[in-house]
């Protein structure tokens, strides 16, 4: 009842001056819709790249080739056999016979190349991978089959279509049963594998990746028809490049034991590598290194939400110095009436809370305005320019903001607190007046 | 009419029918290492149902005993008497309650809270009691009938006449029963047909039985009072009986009548 009735004296005092009371609303507004907002960008942002890395495998260890600076390729080989480098058919056996934490683990080469049916063509990403790819990359066959071992034993010309190239090369025909041509071979294709949203650069360790070109073949048709020497096209220049093997991903069996299995593959590699031609990412380092890094984008934003409300803080307290001047009369008349400085600081800070209050409520109910905001600005962007839609990095054209509900506890609740903070010397003010003065004064 | 000095200066709180009581009261300024004696050694007590007007130029120290009887301000030194308890020696706090519960202010200019109704305005005091007033509303309901503003319970100050103003600000000086009523010049802002109205108000409620102290600087309404104190240089020149009809004044007596 008291509470209440303090609520609403607080309510007409500031009603007095309504565009004063806006403003000084308006910047606590700004301030707890920034905090919101931002923490949503930030946890769509981290959410995402959470979920990138966890799709990686929490206990998986990737290690790629990487093609060395020039002049420190492997010198076994003339400049007219071109370079040879990353990672060896031999590595592979080292690796599973030499490390007994790894539960699996599979080899893959890669090689851009186009694809071909008919008229229709897709500069493809040709990937040879043995039948345990599919598992571990959490790929989903929607129609046919994957490879499997036959086909491998079998060297058979067979490939599985990521989803968007079967689309673009068989537009109208069923995929199955027919054939694509990769370089001078045809391949049967017996399975389309199901859609898959693109992966972005997570933390600079791996490229972003789309899948949506990706045509799987069996890796030992891959050496047979294709073989370990290609040539490849860069700045005009043909250039003949030798590499067994494109990737390897092993599995840990137990999570406790990624670290020290990455240190032993590390070593291993190292011994019979002379220059180091690979890279070993660790998708749970870089889940580590996401959560390292949200926690501090987090506190970076707080840092900066916290500013936005600070400046909130002083119109608001310049606003009740104001109001405490204006009303020095009226705090004469209210003493002398019988309050104590006591009531009138809790006048005074009645008012303030219910300022920044307001503030932070309508501020929490803009904050849940971000999501359809982000939406409805990025189908502006998509449909108004488009060229600037498609230059954009996937991560961004993909984000979701996340409405984290500490944020929303926390900047309402900071909003509030910055009411009280800021309150306190206006009302301090207002209660240490003399009476007799107050009373006397125009 | 032969001046009456009330009571001498002695110790111990006064008889049960004094209500406020001011012995040896001293209140000295420092003016940029100048000491002014606003009051010097005054002593008067007011009755249950007294009526005092206290006269004096500008500078006698009417204003300063004021504050002093409104627990507004300390005496330097001396003893003040309200409601059996000294109150020289209170803090702030304990003044605060002191206002509230014992005494009822009226204002030269009114004093009213413009952003607050009338009948909001005769509500204040109430929300400064502690423990809190029972029937509270019902009594601002009252007291607004009483002054004849019932029909404008919901008007702003600005929306009502000075003398309207002045009787909401009566009404609000009677609110919480106050032991004493301090008036500061109630009639200074009005034309004299208004003055009239009022002192007829606050004479009835004197009728009523309510201790009233007012300072005023006109004879015609200090002659409404029953005793004139006057003031010089801080001390009490003369206090003076005035003997005048009683005016009976209907309706009032019962109403009023404190608890």
């Amino acid at each position: 009842m008291k509470f209440l009735q303090q609520l609403r004296l607080g309510f007409r005092s500031l009603l007095l001056h309504k565009l004063r009371s806006a403003l000084a609303v308006l910047g606590i507004l700004i301030g707890v819709t920034a905090v919101i907002w931002l923490v949503a960008m930030g946890e769509g942002v981290s959410y995402q790249a959470q979920q990138q890395i966890k799709d990686l495998g929490a206990t998986s260890i990737i290690v790629r080739s990487i093609k060395p600076a020039e002049e420190s390729s492997r010198s076994d080989s003339n400049a007219r056999m071109g370079i040879s480098y990353g990672l060896l058919r031999e590595d592979f056996e080292r690796i599973i016979t030499n490390v007994p934490t790894i539960g699996r683990a599979v080899p893959m080469r890669e090689i851009s190349r186009e694809v071909r049916h008919r008229e229709q063509f897709i500069d493809g990403m040709v990937i040879a991978c043995t039948p345990d790819y599919f598992g571990m990359n959490r790929l989903k066959i929607a129609r046919g089959r994957a490879i499997s071992e036959i086909d491998m034993t079998s060297y058979a010309n067979v490939v599985v279509l990521a989803h968007e190239a079967a689309v673009k090369l068989f537009p109208i025909e069923d995929p199955l049963g027919r054939a694509v041509q990769i370089g001078q071979e045809f391949y049967v294709i017996i399975g389309v594998a199901a859609e898959r949203s693109a992966a972005a650069a997570i933390g600079g360790s791996l490229d972003a990746r789309q899948y949506d070109r990706d045509v799987y073949i069996p890796l030992t048709t891959f050496r047979a028809r294709i073989g370990d020497r290609v040539f490849t096209s860069r700045a005009g220049s043909f250039q003949l490049e030798t590499v067994e093997l494109t990737q390897i991903t092993a599995v840990v069996d137990d999570m406790k034991e990624v670290d020290s299995t990455a240190d032993i593959i590390r070593v291993l590699l190292q011994r019979y590598h002379k220059v180091v031609d690979y890279a070993i990412v660790v998708p749970k380092e870089l889940l580590e290194q996401a959560e390292t890094m949200r926690a501090m984008f987090n506190v970076l934003l707080l840092l900066i939400a916290g500013i936005s409300l600070l400046v909130g803080g002083i119109g608001i307290m310049n606003i009740m110095l104001a109001t405490v001047t204006e009303r020095t009369r009226e705090i004469g008349i209210r003493r002398a009436l019988g309050a104590t400085k006591g009531e009138i600081v809790q006048q005074f800070l009645w008012e303030t809370v219910v300022l920044s209050g307001t503030g932070g409520l309508l501020g929490v109910l803009f904050g849940f305005l971000c999501g359809p905001t982000v939406n409805g600005v990025r189908f502006g962007v998509r449909a108004s320019l488009p060229e600037v839609w498609a230059a954009l990095p996937p991560n961004i054209r993909n984000l979701e903001p996340r409405l984290a509900p500490w944020s929303i506890i926390a900047a309402f609740a900071i909003s509030v607190g910055v009411g009280i903070v800021f309150g306190i010397y206006p009302a301090r003010r207002a209660a240490n007046m003399d009476p007799i003065e107050a009373l006397r004064h125009e | 009419m032969p001046p009456k000095q009330s009571l001498e200066p002695s110790a111990g709180p006064p008889p049960r029918d004094v209500v406020a009581a001011i012995r040896g009261v001293s209140k000295v300024y420092s003016l940029g290492g100048h000491e002014v004696k606003a009051l010097d050694n005054v002593s008067i007590e007011f009755r249950q149902g007294d009526y005092v007007a206290i006269m004096g130029s500008s500078g006698s120290g009417k204003s300063t005993l004021l504050n002093v009887l409104g627990c507004l301000d300390r005496p330097t030194t001396g003893q003040y008497y309200l409601a059996g308890q000294d109150v020289a020696v209170m803090d702030d706090e304990t003044l605060s309650r002191i206002r509230g519960r014992y005494l009822g202010f009226i204002f030269q200019s009114y004093n009213l809270i413009q952003q607050l109704s009338v009948v909001e305005n005769i509500e204040v005091p109430l929300s400064y009691q502690r423990p809190p007033m029972p029937g509270g509303r019902e009594r601002c309901l009252k007291l607004a009938e009483l002054v004849g503003l019932s029909k404008r319970l919901g008007h702003r100050p600005t929306e009502l006449s000075g003398g309207q103003q002045q009787r909401v600000a009566i009404a609000r000086a009677l609110v919480n029963n106050p032991h004493v009523i301090l008036a500061d010049e109630p009639t200074g802002n009005l034309d004299t047909a208004t003055s009239h109205e009022i002192m007829d108000l606050l004479d009835a409620l004197n009728k009523a039985g309510r201790t009233i102290v007012m300072v005023t600087h006109e004879n015609d309404i200090a002659e409404r009072a029953r005793r004139i104190v006057r003031l010089r240089d801080g001390r009490i020149e003369s206090i003076a009986e005035v003997r005048r009809e009683a005016i009976p004044v209907a309706g009032l007596t019962s109403s009023v009548n404190p608890g």
